[in-house]
């Protein structure tokens, strides 16, 4: 058992996923499944092998610090599951930033 | 067929070529397609959105054009199925998730625009594993799409929409993204060309991520040549993607056009066949093998040791990825939001809708990806995978040093059925594993259809792959394959497909 | 998460004077500074304050799905510039990468951030306290986001605790915010609350220099989070820290880490151990109080941003920013002192008055040093503390009080009219002429008027006449008065004065 049930339930609070509990029997199985598969990773990469993040050897991607329009305010809230006084609405928040 | 299906049958090469001289309209090239697909996509389920309208408008667009004498691009008035991944400020964009259901996004994919800069026709929006997570279009929320062929069948994925439109000639033209085969494992298994171009080639702008380091947007097309064509339109650097190529766009149309391989040395990766796969596609990918010999070819067999080590790099790379890509689908800003009775809080409001409007596989990636990169577990496995990621890219370069380009099935078997691998991820991860070396170092990879699996009479895909930026060299390869096979065969690949009838004969029960 | 920490119940805190004399304090701030770039860390909106919400919003700093960041390269450059100015080493390779948790002011739910390849690190500010130098190490300098902005509706006013739902506005996002880390600072003692408050007033003064921040911590865009430990005097290890986060006034920093050395010390003084956590610092009652628990464990998962390169400044556009530094505070107070002449305690005034642009720019204006700084660390100040404005929001500018001591210079305006006219000045009545003009302030210089005047003293206090006449001249100041009052002011003091000698037959 390379995962707990409890790990997934963590997993799924980190991630914000409301998982019954059901579902979290499932993904548990599975998850442990497919981490056991994935560890193969593991026998090979030695240490004094650099990581690659990136195919693209690319450095130093900068622009200008000039204006770009911005987009219209009543496109900015077209989509918004919610709206007031030009700001986006959102439920109340439990915790301080 | 009726006279305007056949029209839909001609390459996107000679549908420019008519607009250009006059011979069709672009409106009627566009009418002609849009009413194949209100007929046939009630059984393919290609399209989860067909834009009619602004289709007919850029069509007339560039008939006006050519009214004027303004000179037209090599693809001005040829119509093309986009990817629902990639975003239009004139249709909604869902990428197959609920959780976006009806989307409008303000802006263009830096492709999408210039896809309308060369006066290329967009038909809609194409299905696609929700987030392009998946390998045959079953983990769209809108429902599979089904593969021209056999209609029982996936047609692949994620860019199963795209790949299934092009087969059922409902567009000559598609665009996918490919981030560890999802443009060619369905042109694969769709009988049609797909190409992966090095990343960077193509701009991610406006490409809604799923993994950010890996996802390249690329043709989907019934021949190299078309294929060719798309990938010049929409490449080449785009200052808005800090990871586009600041590099000129390798000639890959020339290359289309060449199609000689008399004295390229070709590399079969050794580690790609044997168990697993199925034995059509070796025998198939045999065959092609001895064809490109008989071409001229050096053929050699070539190792890459790591690629066995590629498929559980990919695994834990992309999830991770897609977890923190993903986190912005939170109900705060756009997109769908479940819960909010006034009285739930923004943290649950976020829990609630992302657990009912992503899918089964996705919330498995999240949280794949956010376990893999928890403080405790991060050097075990986001940072070997890495590790891994460099191993490939030296497999690579080794092996370029021996030869011009590399090949292998594109993948283990044919078209599998609906259902077959629906709940079994790591089933469904199999189909991904020649695709995914290329990805993971960023090199260029096509696959060319190379005939059907005697065992089930399905296509098989040959898959070339070339070192980063060298994009024209698969392109001279697959040329030189379709113009050997079509030579031989005498007759269109496309023709042989059983599914192709079944769609036909419901449009016409349904008429 | 289910977890919850129990906290000891609120303790009465310890005298600070008590509390340093048993425990010895550790500090550590960190500061976010927003950039006065034009345009946002990672695209091209337009950087705007007070702008109606979400006007200055795009699809990047939306966090719009399929939107990719590109690097401000100024934000860079004004990066590296905070990093030479604080002496520190700037990388040769360095990555962004991303910080993940959720938060509705955070469009993408993660923010790109740098983590263990910060783009300057291991640099040096000297302070001084009391005429003590304290040395303080700093950590890092990174390059960072802005988050959105909440307004919270319902409940308590403004107060996210019992709010019904909140309102976002995303013009802040996306800002470039530098974050600028030092070392723990150990051995300050009784002066810890004085060295933080020192640190950032040095900080503040070091980044306007560089002109890289307009650095105003009233509108939050300088802002910091302080860290205090305590530990029993004379242990060897460093106690549990706490972090107070949004100090946003250097008044605050001071008060921030008295009061938690006060609390902690309670805290241990009643066999409790301090959480690690972090607090949150209220303005009107100066005290502490708990936010979330660190322990709760915030999993950030960083990894290195896949949208953007990495970032290696090549060494000679290093070397070009260092060299176009322009000179920094600490050498520049040198300067200003050695021409201005004044002393050591003068300069600690201005500076503690945050006055020395103020009269720097007064001598530009032609006063005298001396004058420039009476005026401001006398008159000036007074007044703003009357109204409790800081003296740089009085609405005088260093260049009409420039003009006023040059109308005193030249006998135009005593200074009991030179107060008069400054009145003037910040009731907004005009600049200083004007207020002369209007208010008709001119010093007295008719001599018939005053002779008038000052003949009419002698007449109505001969007494005090003989006296002077006897060469008790100091009994002049008595008949200056007198004509002062009937002049109602106007009268130059020193000018009537010789001229009552003259008249009482003494000389001067």
């Amino acid at each position: 058992m390379s995962i707990t049930r409890d790990e997934v339930a963590h997993l799924a609070q980190l991630s914000r996923l409301a998982l019954t509990d059901d579902e979290l029997d499932h993904y548990a199985g599975q998850l442990d499944e497919i981490i056991s598969a994935v560890a193969r990773v593991q026998e090979v990469a030695a240490v004094g092998i650099p990581p690659t993040t990136h195919a693209a050897e690319l450095v130093n991607v900068y622009r200008d610090d000039v204006v770009e329009p911005s987009l219209p305010a009543d496109v900015v809230l077209s989509q918004a599951p919610a709206a007031q006084d030009g700001r986006f609405r959102v439920p109340r928040i439990l915790t301080e930033d | 067929m009726a006279a305007d299906t056949e029209l839909t049958t001609w390459t996107a090469a000679r549908m420019a070529q008519a607009v250009a001289s006059g011979e069709v309209s672009a409106v009627e090239l566009a009418r002609a397609h849009l009413d194949r697909i209100e007929r046939t996509d009630p059984a393919v389920h290609a399209f989860l959105h067909v834009g009619a309208e602004s289709a007919l408008a850029a069509a007339r667009a560039v008939d006006d054009r050519r009214a004027v004498g303004e000179p037209l691009g090599p693809l001005a008035g040829v119509p093309l199925a986009l990817k629902d991944v990639l975003t239009t400020s004139d249709m909604p964009t869902t990428c197959g998730s609920r959780i976006l259901a009806g989307w409008q996004p303000p802006y263009d994919a830096t492709v999408t625009r210039r896809l309308r800069e060369a006066g290329v026709v967009i038909l809609g929006k194409t299905n696609m594993d929700e987030f392009a997570m998946g390998s045959s279009t079953e983990n769209s929320a809108f429902g599979p799409s089904r593969n021209p062929w056999d209609l029982s069948r996936v047609p692949g994925g994620s860019s199963g929409g795209s790949a299934a439109a092009v087969a059922a000639y409902q567009a000559p033209l598609a665009i996918g993204t490919d981030t560890g085969g999802s443009i060619r494992q369905p042109g694969s298994v769709c009988g049609i060309v797909g190409v992966k171009p090095t990343y960077g080639g193509s701009s991610r702008s406006g490409l809604v991520a799923f993994a950010s380091s890996l996802d390249t947007p690329g043709p989907l097309t019934r021949t190299v040549l078309d294929a060719a064509l798309l990938h010049e339109a929409i490449s080449g650097h785009d200052p808005a993607d800090s990871t586009s190529l600041d590099a000129p766009v390798p000639p890959v149309v020339a290359a289309a056009r060449h199609a000689d391989v008399a004295g390229l040395r070709v590399g079969v990766v050794a580690e790609l066949s044997g168990e697993g796969y199925a034995p059509g596609v070796i025998t198939r990918f045999n065959e092609t093998v001895e064809l490109l010999e008989s071409l001229g070819a050096k053929v050699t067999e070539v190792s890459c040791p790591h690629f066995t080590y590629a498929l559980p790099a990919y695994y834990l790379i992309a999830p991770s990825e897609c977890s923190s890509n993903l986190a912005r689908f939170d109900a705060m800003r756009y997109g769908l939001r479940v819960g909010d009775d006034g009285e739930a809080s923004a943290e649950d409001v976020m829990s609630q809708t992302r657990a009912v409007g992503f899918g089964a596989e996705v919330k498995r990636r999240i949280m794949l990806g956010t376990y893999a990169l928890s403080s405790g577990y991060y050097d075990a496995y986001y940072g070997k995978a890495q590790q891994v990621r460099t191993l490939i890219i030296r497999d690579f370069d080794a092996a370029f040093e021996q030869v011009d380009v590399l090949v292998s099935p594109t993948t283990p078997t044919t078209a599998f059925s609906i259902g077959e691998r629906a709940d079994d991820p790591m089933a469904m991860y199999l189909a991904d594993l020649c695709t995914i070396p290329s990805d993971l170092a960023g090199n260029a990879a096509l696959s060319v259809p190379c005939g059907l699996a005697p065992e089930d009479g399905l296509p098989v895909g040959f898959q070339i792959m070339a070192p980063v930026l060298a994009d024209d060299r698969m392109y001279r390869v697959g040329a030189a394959i379709e113009a050997a096979l079509d030579a031989r065969r005498g007759y269109s690949f496309l023709s042989q497909a059983s599914g192709l009838a079944q769609i036909d004969d419901a449009a016409e029960a349904a008429r | 998460m289910t977890q919850s920490t129990t906290r000891p119940a609120d303790v009465t805190p310890v005298p600070f004077d008590e509390a340093i004399t048993r425990y010895e304090p550790v500090i550590g701030l960190e500061t976010h500074v927003e950039l006065g770039t034009v345009t946002k860390m990672f695209c091209g909106t337009q950087v705007t304050f007070g702008a109606e919400p979400n006007s200055a919003v795009c699809p990047v700093c939306l966090g719009l799905p399929g939107s990719l960041p590109v690097v401000n390269k100024t934000a860079i450059e004004y990066t590296i510039k905070i990093g030479l100015a604080l002496n520190c080493s700037i990388a040769t390779w360095c990555r962004f990468a991303r910080k993940n948790y959720f938060y509705p002011d955070m469009p993408k739910n993660f923010q790109i951030s740098q983590y263990d390849e910060p783009l300057c690190s291991d640099g040096l500010l000297k302070v001084e306290v009391d005429g003590q130098e304290f040395t303080i190490g700093i950590e890092r300098v990174h390059l960072e986001e802005d988050t959105g902005k909440s307004l919270h509706v319902g409940g308590a006013t403004g107060r996210i605790h019992g709010a019904d739902y909140s309102l976002v506005d995303y013009n802040r996002a996306g800002i470039p915010l530098v974050e600028i880390v030092t070392k723990p600072i150990p051995g300050t003692g009784a002066q810890a609350p004085e060295v933080a408050k020192a640190y950032v007033s040095e900080l503040r003064d070091l980044l306007r220099s560089l002109a890289v921040s307009d650095v105003r911590m009233e509108q939050g865009s300088l802002r910091c989070d302080v860290n205090t430990s305590i530990a029993p005097a004379g242990s060897t290890e460093w106690g549990t820290r706490t972090e107070t986060k949004n100090v946003n006034s250097l008044r605050s920093v001071e008060r921030s880490v008295r009061s938690e050395i006060e609390r902690q010390a309670a805290v241990l003084d009643a066999g409790g151990r301090v959480i690690q956590e972090t607090r949150h610092f209220h303005e009107d009652t100066g005290k502490t109080t708990s936010g979330r628990s660190k322990e709760e464990a915030q999993d950030y998962r960083y990894f290195p941003e896949p949208d953007l390169v990495p970032v290696a400044p090549a060494r000679d556009w290093v070397e070009q920013i260092r060299a176009a530094l322009p000179e920094l505070p600490a050498a520049r107070r040198q300067r200003l002192k050695a021409d201005w002449g004044l002393s050591d305690l003068d300069m600690t005034a201005l500076r503690n008055a945050d006055a020395l642009d103020l009269v720097a720019q007064t001598v530009a204006a032609g006063a005298g040093p001396g004058q420039a700084r009476n005026w401001w660390l006398e008159e000036l100040s007074r007044r703003a503390n009357d109204v409790g404005l800081e003296l740089a929001e009085l609405a005088i500018s260093p260049e009409q009080v420039a003009r006023v001591i040059a109308l005193v210079e030249a006998g135009e305006l005593n200074n009991k009219l030179a107060r008069q006219v400054v009145d003037g000045v910040l009731a907004g009545e005009g600049s200083p002429d004007e207020v002369v003009a209007a208010r008709d302030l001119a010093v007295v210089t008719d001599a018939g008027v005053l002779t008038a005047a000052v003949d009419e003293a002698i007449a109505a206090n001969p007494d005090i006449a003989a006296k002077i006449a006897d060469g008790k001249l100091a009994a002049a100041g008595a008949l200056v008065g007198v004509v002062m009052k009937a002049t109602k002011g106007q009268a130059d003091a020193t000018s009537v004065r010789e001229l009552i000698l003259q008249r009482c037959g003494a000389s001067s």
